[in-house]
């Protein structure tokens, strides 16, 4: 947590999302205005099928912008860029290539030497706890290995924003559980901007700096929410927690909205 | 020839039993339904080698007449004699040679103009209808053209060799294209995959199972391309040696070169498989 931490090339950068429209043939599918401040955690929640993904893909360089523009460290970007790495929600590994292998993939895309290749691979593995299984399949390793190679493999790349397509959505809650706290603790290391896409209430607010709750398709800001104590192990225990989680619910369309004082920002 | 069959045959059952097992009911049965089941696959390889055997050795004629049918024992010392010799061996070499330039080259060629088709609508829309015209000639067709052609019967053998062993795989390689995971695509070309990178990287090892399948598609159409042109325009080779061992009434030969024929195509089709399997060892079926 401590601020000498943070290296300078680690450090998250801004996202400025300028009232940007991304279309599918059949019609719009987001309309976003978002200011993402440099290593804060953000995270998109909305109903399912409202294109919350999309942001993230548009982001990625995965999906046109239609209109407006997406700018990351200030600089407008269209186009795959490195500094926005991915993690998928399903099986974004390469089949054949080890858990290591596909560390080093991504460190040579981004033209780390092959001689430095497997050092840097193992302790990036290292990091999310799975250097025993460094030369396993990905069909030998469990959905939560999986996704923990993923998580080090898109950290090769060493993003300056970290996107997240429902990356544990595909988890029991144990390991999501485990998969959580393995993303606070290289977040605290890192401090690399997040954009994280789930549906899970509890999640959001787990992990959150602020919540961005988003209307149907297209998706829309419908309310920013920012947590009170983002990150707090006794979070789930304060009256606040409670309150935030049924006030988003509400805004998704379950159950009353409180009559609380709004968090807009 | 019985002798090779029987000799070949512990060896089929050694990795077999591990499957048999499986299938088989628990102890109890014990120790002979055990033997019983190994033997399972001897069982009718014996028993045609002995119809074969009795039905030549009467010179059984109904409707279907074995009176010029050479049995096992004449094929079996036929074979031994043949592959003592190094002209037969020359034959064997010759054969081998044009069937792996010609299909060699149609994996190569198959490959490249599959991932062509696949993943650029200018080249589907420019070979795609040319494919799809010369693709139902069955290749044996172009024996005369072949013929007329090349300068040589060689060149011309390894020409039809190559046109039929071709689409097998590009088919194969234009299909895996589409079903390649987006996701894969997706995720390299966030770490930064330029798109050379994306097609060495990720399309090409991405392809392989389907590449393989068709390659051992293509492999069963070469030899019996090869072994027809050989026949019909060969100067060596095991096909044209058994075309005339047949023009020399020693019909003992044309079995064993049936039988030679066979066991070269059983071997270039293992030694596919082989190679499929090391190469897509990832595949969930596959053990590691």
């Amino acid at each position: 947590m401590s601020p000498a931490a943070i290296t300078t090339t680690d450090a998250g950068a801004p996202v400025d999302l300028d009232h940007i429209r991304i279309d599918y043939p059949d019609g719009p599918a987001a309309e976003v205005d978002l200011r993402v401040e440099p290593g804060e955690i953000v995270m998109l929640l909305g109903p399912s099928g409202c294109g919350k993904s999309t942001i993230l893909r548009a982001l990625a360089g995965l999906q046109p912008i239609a209109a407006g523009a997406a700018s990351i460290d200030g600089l407008v970007h269209n186009g795959p860029e490195a500094h926005c790495a991915m993690v998928f929600q399903e099986d974004a590994l390469l089949p054949w290539r080890t858990a290591r292998r596909n560390v080093e993939f991504a460190l040579a895309m981004r033209g780390v030497p092959r001689r430095e290749r497997k050092q840097l691979a193992l302790e990036l593995l290292d990091q999310v706890g799975l250097t025993p299984f460094a030369d396993h399949l990905p069909k030998e390793l469990s959905g939560g290995m999986r996704q923990r190679v993923q998580l080090a493999r898109t950290l090769a790349a060493e993003p300056r924003v970290l996107l997240m397509d429902e990356p544990f959505g595909a988890l029991d809650a144990q390991t999501r559980l485990d998969m959580q706290r393995l993303l606070i603790s290289v977040w605290q290391q890192r401090r690399t901007t997040v954009l994280f896409v789930t549906h899970d209430v509890e999640e959001a607010l787990l992990l959150a700096d602020r919540v961005v709750v988003l209307t149907p398709r297209p998706a829309r800001v419908a309310r920013i929410v920012a947590v009170a104590r983002p990150r707090d192990p006794d979070a789930q225990l304060q009256p606040e927690f409670a309150r935030q989680s049924k006030e988003i619910l509400a805004l998704l369309g379950h159950g009353q909205l409180p009559s609380t004082e709004d968090l807009k920002d | 020839m019985t002798t090779t069959q029987e000799r070949a045959l512990p060896a089929v059952e050694a990795a077999e039993v591990p499957l048999v097992e499986r299938v088989l009911p628990p102890p109890g049965g014990g120790r002979l339904a055990t033997v019983a089941a190994r033997s399972l696959p001897v069982v009718p390889i014996v028993g045609a080698v002995l119809a074969w055997h009795l039905l030549t050795w009467y010179d059984v004629i109904a409707w279907v007449r074995f009176d010029k049918i050479p049995g096992p024992l004449d094929v079996y010392h036929s074979l031994g004699a043949q592959l003592g010799t190094a002209e037969f061996r020359q034959h064997v070499v010759s054969s081998l040679r044009r069937i792996l330039s010609g299909f060699v080259l149609a994996g190569l060629v198959g490959v490249v103009v599959g991932i062509g088709i696949g993943r650029s609508k200018a080249v589907a829309a420019l070979l795609r209808p040319l494919i799809e015209i010369a693709r139902p000639i069955p290749a044996i067709a172009l024996v005369p053209l072949a013929i007329l052609l090349f300068p040589t019967s060689e060149q011309g053998i390894v020409f039809i060799t190559f046109f039929a062993a071709v689409f097998p795989v590009t088919v194969a390689t234009i299909h895996a294209m589409k079903t390649l995971p987006l996701v894969w695509m997706d995720a390299a070309s966030t770490l930064g995959a330029k798109r050379r990178q994306v097609l060495f990287h990720i399309v090409l090892p991405g392809a392989m199972p389907a590449i393989f399948s068709g390659l051992s598609v293509s492999m069963g159409v070469a030899w019996i391309c090869v072994i027809s042109a050989e026949m019909i325009s060969g100067q060596f080779g095991v096909g044209y040696w058994t075309w005339m061992s047949y023009s020399l009434l020693d019909y003992a030969g044309v079995v064993a070169g049936m039988l030679t024929i066979g066991a070269m195509g059983f071997t270039t089709s293992w030694l596919i498989e082989r190679l499929g399997r090391r190469v897509n060892r990832w595949l969930p079926g596959e053990a590691r």
